[in-house]
């Protein structure tokens, strides 16, 4: 067995072992370059080019029909599954291509995670389970000990253990909806990404439920790079580094106005576009 | 030598680099297995979906040929306007129009039992009865599916035609009647049963959207539930009625050998299918004029079918409401 990429992923695995024990992996950055998206002919999005910065909280907001939603689908390759979708321009992980040829789609979505608009664990398997779906289709043979460390381990960073910790066999429908967004936030955690992409992830959810995980998002950021679809100007405000305003033109595709920090895109957006959106003049 | 980098090392940008290409290539030999798997699984459904298209390919053939065979010796002509069917007597008529028009008159009596009564059934189950009792029900009622055919057959037989001449005595022992009146009671099971889980599909927020604008339930349940699932019930009626058309068991025992072109259903009839059972059962020597009439009666009652299902597709197509 002396592949030389089995050695150097085994060093590799050691060395990130001895990593999480001493310190925190660094979240990876993304480039977003010229990116166009199609559903069949129609074009949702036009020529996105903007970075998505490490460690950091990335809010894309803008009325609805703007392709929010498409953009952040294209950065783990979900655009692609729907029947005619196509993708133009290139995305890059910490300067890899992940549109490149070569590149296998499902391991995109391991380093590139994802937590969607309405909560949606796995209605047949319990809490544990649940948390543990996507890691076993990585790791089929998973110790039992493994398996129980992941499962604590994903659901104190998704601040549901204690909530969860006496029912971990219990079916995951049967929690509240803001704790099934958590569980599913833990889910996407226990495979490890790189970036977290939240698709509106509050908008289902009562305020107190939309408190907490904001809350978890602030403390997510010190690990993880997340970029967050939101309708809610108070929430990007309250979250976000930085901020990309995408807006739909006539043809309604749509296009990148601004793109700043959170705090000039809030305080002295350049475009006038942008400031009557959170001035909510349009939309 | 499984172990996989689940986290990215501290490493240098360019070694990071190098790790996420890695892992994005699908180098490693997880990811040889797991599209080993995905092209093997691929391969697989590709192969069973072959075997039914096959299948088809190969029916439509077999059908062709010996069609072919009947229609250079019978004109198409005279088998689609002669009203006589007599291919087994020495005066030989081809005349489609007697199994046909008997085929299509036990069809049609069974669904005039089938749909209103399977319509009623599925809208008392799933708007009206309580689950206890809509639990209790259904299963009774997919009891009835599973009949065997040839068990409805002696009862249209033994029981119904007997039981129909109490009140109608110039009813023939062999008659229309009977045989519909038990082929509608056998398919009601599955417009009962299709157009239930159709109209359970209608999401309750459209329920809740007509009764917050003060309809009664019975309101409710025909201008919002029965319209909102209509492509389901029709989709439901469509398969009752292919399956009426194929029907042979309960036509063979109780309909009777008699091919005569009249809409009577009090008397003895041949349907296209129990011609078919007649011919097969006796001793036709292969490949003779008589043998070849079964495969031109199973043409033309292939292509109605296949023209049934054509038109439920388009009907879907046309009038389907998507609920999220």
């Amino acid at each position: 067995m002396a592949d030389p990429i089995a050695a150097l992923t085994n060093a590799q695995a050691a060395r990130a072992e001895a990593a999480t024990r001493v310190q925190a992996p660094t979240a990876a950055g993304m480039d977003v370059e010229q990116l166009s998206a199609f559903y069949g002919r129609f074009q949702a999005l036009a020529e996105i080019t903007l970075p998505i910065h490490p460690g950091a909280v990335t809010a894309v907001i803008g009325p609805s029909g703007c392709g929010k939603s498409t953009f952040i689908r294209c950065l783990n390759r979900l655009h692609e599954l729907t029947p005619g979708a196509r993708v133009t321009g290139s995305v890059r992980l910490e300067g890899v291509d992940i549109y490149q040829p070569g590149v296998d789609p499902a391991r995109v979505r391991q380093l590139v995670g994802m937590v969607f608009q309405k909560p949606n664990p796995f209605p047949t398997l319990s809490i544990y389970d649940n948390v543990l779906a996507g890691v076993r289709l990585h790791r089929p043979r998973l110790s039992r000990a493994e398996a129980d460390e992941i499962v604590e381990r994903s659901l104190r960073a998704a601040a549901l253990w204690d909530e969860v910790k006496d029912k971990l066999k219990a079916p995951g429908s049967s929690l509240s909806g803001g704790q099934q967004q958590r569980l599913c936030i833990a889910r996407a955690l226990a495979v490890e990404p790189l970036v977290l992409l939240m698709d509106e992830p509050t908008s289902a959810l009562d305020p107190i439920a939309t408190y907490r995980i904001e809350e978890l998002i602030w403390e997510l950021k010190q690990r993880y790079t997340i970029v967050i679809v939101t309708h809610n100007m108070q929430q990007a405000a309250r979250i976000a580094d930085y901020v990309a305003f995408l807006l739909a033109g006539e043809d309604r595709t749509g296009r990148l106005i601004e793109f700043d920090t959170a705090q000039r895109i809030f305080t002295n957006p350049k475009r006038k576009e942008t400031e009557d959106y959170i001035t909510g003049k349009i939309g | 030598m499984t172990t996989e980098p689940f986290l990215a090392p501290v490493t240098t940008p360019a070694e990071r680099r190098e790790w996420i290409l890695r892992l994005l290539t699908g180098t490693q030999r997880v990811d040889r297995i797991r599209r080993l798997r995905e092209s093997i699984i691929l391969s697989l459904l590709f192969l069973s979906a072959l075997i039914s298209v096959a299948t088809t390919i190969g029916i439509i053939y077999t059908l062709s040929i010996e069609t072919f065979h009947f229609f250079q010796r019978v004109s198409l002509i005279d088998f689609l306007t002669d009203t006589q069917w007599t291919p087994l007597f020495t005066e030989k008529h081809f005349g489609i129009w007697p199994l046909l028009t008997a085929t299509l008159l036990v069809s049609a009596i069974a669904m005039l039992v089938a749909l209103p009564l399977g319509l009623l059934a599925a809208i008392g189950l799933s708007e009206y009865a309580s689950p206890r009792l809509a639990s209790i029900v259904k299963p009774i009622l997919e009891i009835l599916a599973g009949v065997p055919t040839v068990v409805y057959g002696y009862f249209a037989l033994l029981f119904v035609t007997p039981l129909l001449k109490r009140f109608i005595p110039q009813l023939e022992v062999f008659n229309a009647l009977s045989a519909g009146l038990v082929m509608g009671i056998m398919i009601l099971p599955l417009v009962a049963s299709l157009s239930e889980d159709a109209m359970r599909a209608v999401p309750q927020s459209l329920r809740e959207g007509a009764y917050a604008l003060g309809a009664t339930k019975l309101e409710v349940v025909w201008r919002v539930v029965v319209p909102s699932s209509l492509s389901g019930i029709v989709a439901a009626f469509i398969l009752a009625i292919s399956r009426a058309i194929g029907e042979t068991m309960i036509v063979a025992i109780a309909m009777g050998q008699v091919p005569r072109l009249t809409l009577n259903p009090l008397v003895a009839m041949e349907t296209m299918t129990a011609y078919i059972v007649q011919v097969s059962l006796g001793d036709t020597p292969h490949g003779s004029l008589e043998y070849q009439t079964i495969f031109a009666v199973g043409t033309t009652l292939f292509l109605i079918t296949m023209v049934l299902n054509l038109l439920s597709y388009r009907f879907l197509q046309r009038f389907r409401e998507v609920y999220e």
